[in-house]
């Protein structure tokens, strides 16, 4: 884009900007915009920070400053998860763990969206879920586990339950709130407009929940991954905490950290699972997006 | 197209109240079928209630209203849906599956037609509106409702939309309640100027201009002093303000 600016920066205007501070006037320069001069892509600048740390870290292990019993060495950890890899450790493990997650998140999903549907749509559905909803929600899920443990056992059932727990509130707050923070305005245009209740529902009011419904199941998958780590910490026979409790007995600290890199991972995978379907579902949305 | 009924709307006794506080208090009211009305009166007097009644989004009324089935209604804000495209948004709450162009006749008629596809929040202010007037015109009223519909544009803008909804008026020839403050904007486009007040039409007269109308007209300079004056506003007020 070329914009012509007054008065160019060369020999002859050269008197007239003696005159400038003493008339309380500016000069304004254009902006450097993106394509002026030569940048460091925005991904290239924002890898220096962790490489840093990364290097910083490997140093201080090979200075000895940093024990291999405290914390294993980058190179250490990089090493043991090549062995877990190769040898199937992880993957199974990983395996193991991400079915409870699916599970988990199938059942309380249903169970959170199902209720929510029940008390947002509804005013008697409203009065008879959201009060005990409400009141269960003041409860610490974590300090369910040892009822869990006493109801269903120590095998899968405990973990995959608390991950649902955790899955259904989040789900179950959000997805109300968005429905019922639906403008009123475009619930009337849609009456206006000839659409029956299941047509509200259908084109008004589910639509309008959506974007709350995509912050309760970010929300719940960072729970999910929460509930999935104290659940397995617990009498797990298989899955990632199983394999850091093991090697918790052998002071294996590159073991434990390849466990806490993987579940890093599958965490950063979720989100960028729904930031996708955000950006599918919700382009309509008129968001500010930065700069 | 109007039906062949001489009235258009016909309400006796209409009372509607907010919290025990009257606010339509025993209305009564004829629109005559293709005619174009518009509606005065200060914020507050109920006149948007009024509207809201006749298009049936109000039902806790007592008194008569009879309204044509087919209405529609274009609100001061578009009420776009932001999740549906804009032909979408004309479609929507239409019977059976109508397709695409039957929304894009419509657009075109308020001159969106390349406007189809885009998404709502894409759109400037007048391109929503005229978007909410296609969504309205596409239902093919008998009764169109206009709830100040160009009250948050930019006056530029204003003056375009103005020109097309009496352009489709004299097209289609349904009968037309507009609700407005402006009074200009009243006398330009209607055959007959209602002011209400204190929950009743407190004066009624005939707009007999010929069209096009200019605001330079003597004759429409009468009723307008005569209107501002119904108002509580003297001309005086207005001339000191503009000065």
């Amino acid at each position: 884009m070329t914009v012509d600016h007054a008065p160019p920066p060369t020999a002859p205007s050269a008197p007239d900007i003696s005159v400038l501070p003493d008339a309380k006037v500016e000069s304004l320069t254009p902006a450097r915009g993106p394509g002026r001069g030569f940048s460091v892509p925005r991904w290239l600048r924002r890898a220096v920070g962790p490489v840093l740390l990364l290097l910083l870290w490997q140093l201080s292990s090979a200075a000895g400053v940093l024990p291999a019993d405290v914390l294993a060495s980058p190179g250490t950890i990089a090493r043991a998860a090549g062995e877990l890899i190769v040898d199937g450790t992880l993957p199974h493990a990983m395996g193991v763990s991400l079915r409870r997650v699916a599970v988990g998140l199938l059942l309380g999903g249903a169970v959170g969206i199902t209720l929510a549907l029940v008390s947002g749509l509804s005013r008697l559905g409203e009065d008879l879920v959201d009060a005990p909803v409400q009141m269960l929600r003041t409860v610490p899920w974590v300090g369910l586990i040892p009822l869990f443990i006493i109801w269903l056992g120590i095998g899968e059932a405990p973990k995959v339950a608390l991950i649902a727990l955790g899955v259904a509130f989040h789900l179950y707050l959000n997805v109300y709130a968005g429905i019922r923070g639906v403008d009123a305005q475009l619930v009337e245009a849609g009456e206006s407009l000839g659409l029956g209740r299941w047509g509200l529902v259908r084109h008004v009011v589910l639509p309008g929940a959506l974007p709350g419904a995509m912050t309760g199941l970010r929300y719940s998958l960072a729970t999910a991954w929460l509930a999935l780590v104290f659940g397995e910490s617990i009498n797990a026979d298989a899955g990632i905490g199983f394999l850091m409790n093991q090697a918790r007995e052998f002071f294996r600290t590159d073991v434990i950290v390849v466990c806490l890199v993987v579940y890093a991972f599958l965490g950063l995978l979720a989100d960028a699972l729904v930031r996708t379907l955000e950006r599918l579902l919700l382009q309509w949305r008129p968001t500010f997006t930065g700069q | 197209m109007a039906t062949d009924l001489h009235r258009a709307v016909t309400v006796q006794g209409l009372t509607r109240s907010f919290d025990g506080r009257p606010v339509v208090d025993g209305l009564d009211l004829t629109l005559h079928a293709g005619q174009f009305t518009a509606l005065l009166g200060h914020s507050g007097c109920g006149k948007s209630t009024l509207l809201r009644v006749l298009a049936g989004l109000d039902r806790e009324i007592s008194g008569t209203v009879l309204v044509p089935r087919r209405r529609a209604v274009a609100f001061q804000a578009p009420r776009l849906m932001p999740w549906k495209r804009v032909w979408r948004n004309v479609l929507l709450g239409l019977p059976g599956k109508p397709d695409r162009e039957v929304a894009e006749r419509a657009l075109a008629e308020v001159g969106l037609g390349e406007r189809s596809g885009a998404w709502p929040k894409t759109l400037s202010g007048g391109e929503a509106q005229r978007a909410s007037l296609a969504r309205a015109l596409v239902r093919d009223p008998d009764l169109l409702l206009l709830d100040e519909p160009f009250g948050a544009l930019d006056a530029l803008t204003r003056i375009k939309a103005q020109r097309l909804v009496a352009e489709l008026w004299q097209r289609r020839g349904c009968t037309v309640l507009l609700v407005t403050h402006d009074v200009d904007e009243a006398l330009l486009l209607a055959d007959r100027a209602l002011v209400m007040r204190d929950g009743v039409i407190a004066y009624d007269t005939a707009v007999d201009l010929d069209r096009p109308r200019s605001p330079g007209d003597p004759a429409l300079a009468a009723l307008r002093t005569c209107l501002l004056a119904e108002l509580g506003v003297e001309e005086g007020d207005v001339a000191e303000k503009a000065a």
